[in-house]
Order: structure tokens, then sequence, then C-alpha cells
């Protein structure tokens, strides 16, 4: 396959950036996304041009350290039925031939660093606010010591399958980090070991994801659309729940 | 005192040192020993822990656990970390499970057994005192992860779900479902986050260790550069701790994230910290074979797929192009079935993995043909695959509970080859997944320099020669949580009492210059190569020579290519861009020289092991049936390998591995 590869290229945080046109030649249909970005960048070293900086690490799609927009759909989609991480999207999704954009995410808690490479701190700060259950190593009573309900546990599980890799972010014509945040505080409020901080933890971890920068949430759902671990939407329900809730505890008031 | 060593195998490569021995693990029983350890270490008490501060260097399981549990208890930590963040670290992908003795399942397990497993399957290579402490711990360890809220598989009684792993006979694995290491990392991370806002551990992302600091003989702080702006800093600190993964990318191709590296462990190594073992690397059986040459990296399947899944290849050469859906039953070898009928699909990993090559070497792979050069340089076209079925699993169980149990690896499978594994039996093949070598620790994980300490992978001391399934996240987390919090406090009661280090210390000022000049070397090269040419070059030389089988006229062809490919590199690679800058070729830059000159010092610690054991098999040592044969007389020991000079011979140090808990005896799982 020969493939037309718009790139954004943006040397740091404070320059303008711009799309540029690179010609890769012959991509398998085997290869990764990212795998493609590497011919490419062997091909510009070669040439004694700089490579397109991007972030990855894993590349099997669960560190969520990748992540770029691709014709303009957050980790991309080509013709693939289903959401992925950029490391995960194969050149078989797209056709021989094709024009393909390539972008950082765009939001204001999410500042480029280089080229596609943004800065992501903004999520870690929100966890730091709350998404925790704040037990000490070696204070922990023994693991059967509370049963949990194979239906609380399996939603606990759903919504801790969050890679933190920012997709909902960048798809959301918001920006707003909902989808992230509400995935954690679910996850937390299904089971015992999360009861104790429940409504204190959705007070601060909302509060500072609003300090950040983040916008706010109007249910258009685009977070969910391009998650590629499937956070179901209505965990965003659960924190509104949990959020109103909290208001009429003393908790943190 | 070294001595010329020419009584043993590679004697040209090397030369012999004084023995090494631990020296912290007290004496008496072993299942008092981690107690006695306990009671005996130096304290600091509560007011002084906050004046000492402990760097360290990875936030993976061990080093996020780590990190959270010194910052619980009050010291003032420093964590580092390359990624963007901590939560990103490569003990996220793990996986299948972790392991526990908790004997939850009714089936006979217990601490001891436990233990006996993880000795026994490191083929009698592992410190058993330091496994027994793994053993005792591993309990404590499920109870702090479900506290953190760490969401394993429950059964409807809303107690925890346990499923059998390879190498042993009980279920004693814990796992949230394909997922068990990301969760588990969560966890270690949500609890580094909430250190973080309080203030006990400083969070450094984006900062690669480049060197680390010795001063008066203790060590004393590392140089980072800023991977964003290019600065190059220096750390200082009361003790260091490194928790800084695995060196399986020495091999390019493996299951490890693209920026695993041993920099920091080989920076160490060449200040004086000796490197145990480091030819045990652990080739897993279960991963997607390679498509091409322009792969980036291998992809696991978990190994808790051999649960159900039947591994097979043809019986007749000419059914491998066949579709194996078309190839009759009496046609197929189930050949783990047939070599091993007690442990059949699940034998340990080194077995399975070794299995699966000598079925492709004897013709009988299936998928795609690859290229490959034998020994003289000739080209030939071999198929690395065997199969994975699960036709028998899905008609016994049924489609929805295959994919209960293994439903995201599916549709992992079908995302990276296109193919549907509930339609067609998946294709497998072993590749590089763990490294069982690493930095040499005593019982307390202190390494040979004072106040360097290692965890998690990049130690060597529990996995032995082979680790079992589901023991990585348990050691990590071991470590972090549990062993160090209790041993490092024996270091840190002196540390108040000792020598001031300052920046204008000159064993500060010697280890930011070897840095500054060290980066300033690889922009200025400008040659015609790129480093990714030289990282695949060297993964080629150390996967034929140094892989799933070694040889000692091919480990001797290693070292000699791979002196050439050194020389090479520092002639002729390509880095562009300058330091100032977020410059992702010089980070790889960097990490691939490292790579160079431990690929050499691997190959040397295989070539002077003479014998097969766990995931180091030696052509010249095996039995008449082709299984690994070891020679428990000449090397009942643990290679200790001390850095002497680029180029120069290692001293070889060796620990006497002493069992008195445990009987040895020859592995079988037949």
């Amino acid at each position: 396959m020969n493939i037309t590869l718009r790139v954004w290229r943006q040397a740091n945080a404070q320059s303008e950036g711009r799309m540029v046109t690179y010609q890769v030649q012959d991509v398998s249909e085997d290869m990764s996304f990212l795998e493609m970005l590497d011919l490419l960048n062997e091909d510009l070293t070669l040439k004694g041009e700089e490579p397109v900086a991007f972030d990855h690490d894993c590349r099997e799609g669960i560190c969520g350290m990748c992540g770029v927009v691709i014709n303009g759909t957050a980790h991309g989609r080509g013709n693939s039925p289903v959401a992925t991480t950029t490391c995960q999207l194969h050149m078989r999704s797209f056709s021989d031939g094709a024009v393909i954009d390539v972008e950082p995410w765009r939001a204001g808690a999410f500042p480029v660093i280089k080229d596609l490479v943004v800065d992501r701190s903004a999520f870690d700060r929100i966890i730091q606010a709350g998404g925790y259950v704040s037990v000490n190593t070696g204070a922990a009573p023994e693991a059967h010591a509370n049963a949990v309900s194979k239906l609380k546990a399996d939603r606990a599980f759903d919504a801790a399958t969050c890679i933190g890799c920012g997709a909902c972010v960048a798809a959301c014509p918001n920006h707003s980090g909902m989808l992230f945040t509400a995935a954690k505080i679910t996850h937390l409020a299904m089971l015992p070991q999360g009861q104790p901080e429940r409504p204190l933890r959705v007070k601060k971890m909302v509060g500072e994801h609003d300090a950040l920068g983040f916008g706010g949430c109007t249910n258009i759902g685009e977070c969910a659309a391009v998650c590629p671990k499937e956070i179901p939407l209505d965990t965003i329900s659960q924190l509104n729940r949990d959020l109103i809730a909290s208001l009429f505890k003393r908790d943190g008031k | 005192m070294a001595t010329t060593a020419n009584k043993l195998p590679g004697a040209d490569y090397f030369t012999l040192g004084d023995k090494v021995a631990d020296t912290k693990a007290p004496a008496g029983p072993i299942e008092k020993k981690w107690s006695q350890r306990q009671f005996g270490a130096k304290l600091v008490n509560p007011a002084n822990r906050r004046k000492l501060t402990v760097i360290i260097v990875g936030t993976g399981l061990a080093g996020g656990a780590a990190a959270a549990s010194l910052g619980e208890a009050g010291y003032n930590v420093l964590n580092f970390c390359y990624q963007d963040s901590p939560r990103r670290a490569h003990s996220i992908a793990a996986q299948g499970g972790i392991n526990a003795a908790k004997n939850y399942r009714n089936d006979n397990d217990s601490t001891y057994r436990l233990f006996y497993d993880t000795v026994k399957g490191g083929d009698y290579r592992a410190r058993e005192t330091n496994v027994y402490r793994l053993a005792e711990v591993s309990a404590n360890i499920i109870d702090q992860c479900v506290a953190q809220g760490v969401p394993f598989a429950r059964e409807y009684g809303g107690l925890l779900d346990n499923r059998s792993f390879g190498g042993v006979q009980v279920q004693r694995t814990f796992y949230a479902r394909g997922q068990t290491g990301q969760q588990l990392l969560i966890g270690a991370y949500q609890a580094l986050e909430r250190q973080i806002a309080a203030g006990t551990v400083k969070e450094y992302t984006r900062h690669e260790m480049l060197e680390l600091i010795v001063a008066d003989g203790r060590a004393r702080g590392i140089v980072t550069r800023d991977m964003v702006t290019g600065e190059i800093e220096t750390w200082l600190a009361d003790a260091v701790v490194l928790a800084t993964g695995g060196y399986g990318n020495v091999f390019f191709l493996s299951t490890n994230a693209m920026g695993s590296n041993v920099t920091a462990s080989w920076r160490a190594h060449r200040k004086g910290a000796y490197f145990a073992n480091p030819c045990y690397t652990q080739i897993h059986p279960t991963c997607i074979p390679v498509h091409g040459e322009t792969q980036s990296k291998l992809t696991l399947m978990s190994e808790s797929l051999r649960n159900d899944g039947r591994i097979w290849v043809p019986k007749k050469v000419e059914d491998c192009e066949k579709d194996p859906r078309e190839i009759p039953e009496e046609d197929r070898d189930y050949y783990l079935e047939r070599i091993y009928p007690s442990f059949g699909n699940l034998v340990p990993r080194d077995i399975a993995s070794r299995q699966a090559k000598n079925m492709c070497d004897e013709g009988r792979g299936v998928g795609p043909a690859v290229k490959e050069r034998d020994h003289d340089g000739n080209e030939k076209m071999v198929r690395r695959g065997v199969y994975l079925d699960f036709s028998e699993a899905i008609e016994r169980l049924g489609k929805d509970a295959v994919a209960a149990r293994y439903g995201n690896l599916f549709d992992m499978y079908a995302q990276i080859t296109g193919e549907n594994p509930y339609e067609t039996p998946m294709r497998i093949y072993p590749a590089v997944h763990y490294v069982m070598g690493g930095l040499w620790v005593d019982y307390d994980l202190e390494s040979s320099i004072p106040g360097l300490y290692v965890a998690g992978e990049a130690n060597f001391s529990d996995h032995g020669a082979n680790r079992l399934g589901a023991s990585a996240l348990m050691q990590g987390l071991a470590d972090g949580y549990f062993v160090l919090p209790n041993t490092i406090n024996d270091y840190l009661a002196d540390a108040l009492k000792f020598d001031t280090v300052d920046e204008s210390h000159p064993a500060v000022i010697e280890a930011l210059d070897a840095v500054t000049e060290r980066v300033e070397k690889l922009l200025s090269i400008q040659g015609t190569r790129t480093v990714d040419s030289f990282h695949k070059e060297l993964g080629h030389i150390m996967w034929e020579y140094c892989g799933m089988e070694r040889t000692e006229e091919g480990l001797k062809i290693a070292i000699d290519k791979i002196d050439a490919l050194r020389d090479e590199f520092w002639s002729n690679v390509k880095v562009t861009g300058v330091n100032e800058d977020f410059n992702q070729t010089l980070e790889r830059a960097g990490r691939v020289a490292d790579f160079i000159e431990l690929g050499r010092l691997m190959c040397v610690d295989a070539l002077h092991r003479k014998e097969s054991c766990g995931g180091h098999f030696r052509a010249e040592s095996q039995t008449e049936d082709g299984e690994a044969l070891r020679h428990d007389d000449q090397f009942l020991y643990a290679a200790a390998w001390e850095y002497t000079g680029t180029g120069e011979k290692p001293v070889l140090h060796k620990e006497d591995l002493v069992y008195e808990a445990i009987e040895l005896k020859q592995r079988s799982y037949k």
C-alpha cells in the first residue's frame, strides 16, 4: 500500500503548528498505524529530517500512552468496526492510496508538547484529588472480609478498565474530561471499600476537573463512541447521581 | 583477587573473582527468617523519616508500590519515570493473574507449596530464602489490593475467584479478566497519587535516569534527562531504589513496551552493581507470531488460554499449508499432551516454548513462512507458528462461556491478525517476555553498592532460571509493598550520620559530566545508519544465538558480532535533532548503546553456563529424549558479574545456592 499522510508538525508548545504532507511507500496491511509512522520516521531520519514525535509505549492497547486524531476521529477507526487505541489500529483498515490526516489531541487542558505529543498530566491531578481508597500498606483486612455482589464487581471492573488515554477529551466538543472522571467514580462507588470516601471523592474530583480547565458535560456522547475500552456513558449518570447525593451529606462541606 | 578461570567454559571471556553471599537472611528455620529479619532490622524513628530522602526510579508494581508505601511511612520520596504518567508502566500489560497462597480452593495449597512450586519452576536456580518470603507475603498482597478497590474476578457468592496457571496443579491464581496487571497497577498508582497529593512523594514524569551517583562508596543520587526540555539534572538522596523493569528489548522484538530498557540497571552495573544471571530469559510460549520485517513489537496472549486451548501441529509436513479445520483429528499432533501426559498443555513456559520451536524446526510449523538465516548465513523459509485450538472448549462449554473467560484476548487476537479465533484456531509462537536475570541483591534487596536497592523484575532474586506464570505481579508487589519498606530502614537508620553530599562533590560533578559528554557524543557522530537499524541487528544476533537454544559455537559468534556492532554504532549512528528538545531518537540511541553492552554480557554468561536450566537451554547439555539437563555439581550457583570496562573481561562472582528447606530434584512434568 502507498499512503499520503498529512501530519501536524509543531516544534514546541510556544510555536505555531502546521500540517505537512508526506508519502509513505510499501506499507503492509498487517502493520499497525504506529509501525507505519515508524516507517515514515526511518525515512525522515535517513534524509536528515526530524522524525515526527508521537507518544506510544506498550503497543498492545493497555498503557494508554498513544493516541492521535486520525481523519478527525480520536485514535482513528478506518473501516474497522470496533473502537481501538491507535496502536491497535492496523493498516488493513485503510485502502491503498488513502490520504490520512494525523493530529494531536486538541484540548485546552492538554497542551501540545511537540508534534503529536500532548501533556495529559491533568488526568493525574484529577486522581490526586480523590481517585483512590485511603488505605495504607499493611492496614488491609482479610480479602474475604467483604463479599461483593458479582454484578457490582463486574460494573466496577467495566469502569476500571479506563486506560487514561484522553481520547474522550479529544473527541468532546466541550473538551470535557467527564468520562474519565466518571469511570473512576463508578469503579470505586460500586465497591464496599469505596463507600467511606464516596461523597467527598466525587465533590473533590469534579471540582478539580473543572479547575483544570476541562469543559462541562452536555451529554453528547462522542467520548463513549471513541473510548477504546468502551467505558459506558452511564458512568456519567452515576457521577451525577453521586454528586447530587453528596450535596446532602456533611462529608467535605 | 581475580584469577584466570582456565577450567571453566568460555574462560577466555572473563576472570573468576571471589564468591559472593547474602549476609542479611538470619539463621534458623526458613519459616522464621522473615519475621526474624523484620525484628532484627534497625528502625527509623517516625520523626526522622521526613529528614531522609529516597529516590525511586520506576513506577510499575515494584516502584509504584514502594513509592506509595515509603511515602506513607513518612520518608521524603522522589519518584521518576520516563512515561508521561506513572500509570503507564509496563506492569500494566500483564494479563493472566497473580499467585497467592490463600488456599481458598481447599486444594492442598500452602505457603510451603507456593515456595516449593516457585523454586522447582525456577529449575533450582533461585535463592530459597527470598522465595520463601515471597510466598509468605503473597496472601497480604491480595488483602492489600482488595482494600484498594482492585476489582478481582468474583463468584456469584461475592468471594474471589481463582484459576490455575502453567506449571502448578492447584488453583491459586487471582485475576481480573485478562487485565490483572492493569488493575493491580492502577491500585498502586492510586495509592501513589494519594501520597503525591499528601506531599510525601514528588513525582517526576518524562525524566529518564542516565547515571547513578556513587559517592564515598554509597549510592547517593541519580542524573536524569528531562525528556521535554533536555535539561540534565542531578538528584541527591540517602538511598536509591531501582525498580526499572526488565531488559527483554535487547532482543528488539519482545512483548515489552517500546520504551522498556536496561539503562538504569546498566548504568548502576557500570558503577559497581553486580549483574546476576543475565542470560536467563523467559521466552513466553503464547504470543502472536511475527508478521514481517517492519514489526515493532510482539503481543502476548495470556498463558491462561492454555487452560482451555489445546496446542497442536499437523503430523504431516504437507498438511501445514492446509486450512486447519480440514485436518482430521488423527492427523493432528497434540504434542504437549503426548510428551507430557500429566501436565499436558499446562507445562511451564520454558518447556512449552522449546517444544514449539522443535515442532517448527522439524518443518511442522503453521502460518506464513518467514525468512531466516542459519549459522552459515544461508537464507531459508520457516513457518513459525503452532495452533492453539478452542474448538473442543467451545463444544464443551459453549461459545458464551469461552467468551466470558477469554473474550478480550480473542478480540485482541482478531484485531491484530484479522482472523476470528472462535472459528479458526489461533496461531501462536514463543516470544521474549520476561527476564529472570537482573542486578544482584541480597535478602534485603540491597545490591552490591551500599544504599542501592533493586526491586521487581530489575533484580534477579526470586525466579531462578524460569518464572512461573502469575509470579511476576506477585514479586513486584511483594518487593514494593512489603519487603523494601521493612528492609531499607535498616540502612537508612544510619543515614543521618553519613557525610553530606552536595552538588559540588566530585562524584556528582563526574556523573553529570559523563552524561553530558555521552549525549554530545551521540549527537556528534552523524553517521548513516538509524538507531533502529542497530537495535534490529542486535535483536537478530541475540535471538539467533542467545534465544531459545544456545551453543558454545553460536555464542562465540554472537560475541564477535556484538563487538563489531558496538564499534559501528559509535562511529556510524545517526541521531537527528539537538539535546535541548523533545528528542525521541536521542532517547533511543542511549538505550540501544546500553543494550549492546548488555547483550555481550548475556552471551558471556550463557557461554560459561554449560548446562541447561529453565529458560537457558544449552544444546550440549540435554538428556537422550531432548529434555534440559542440569549440572548441579558444577553450576549450583547464581553468576554475579562485575563490570571492569567496555570490552574488558568481566569478573564472575559465584553465589552458591544452598537448599536447606527443599530437596534438589531434576524437574519432570511427564
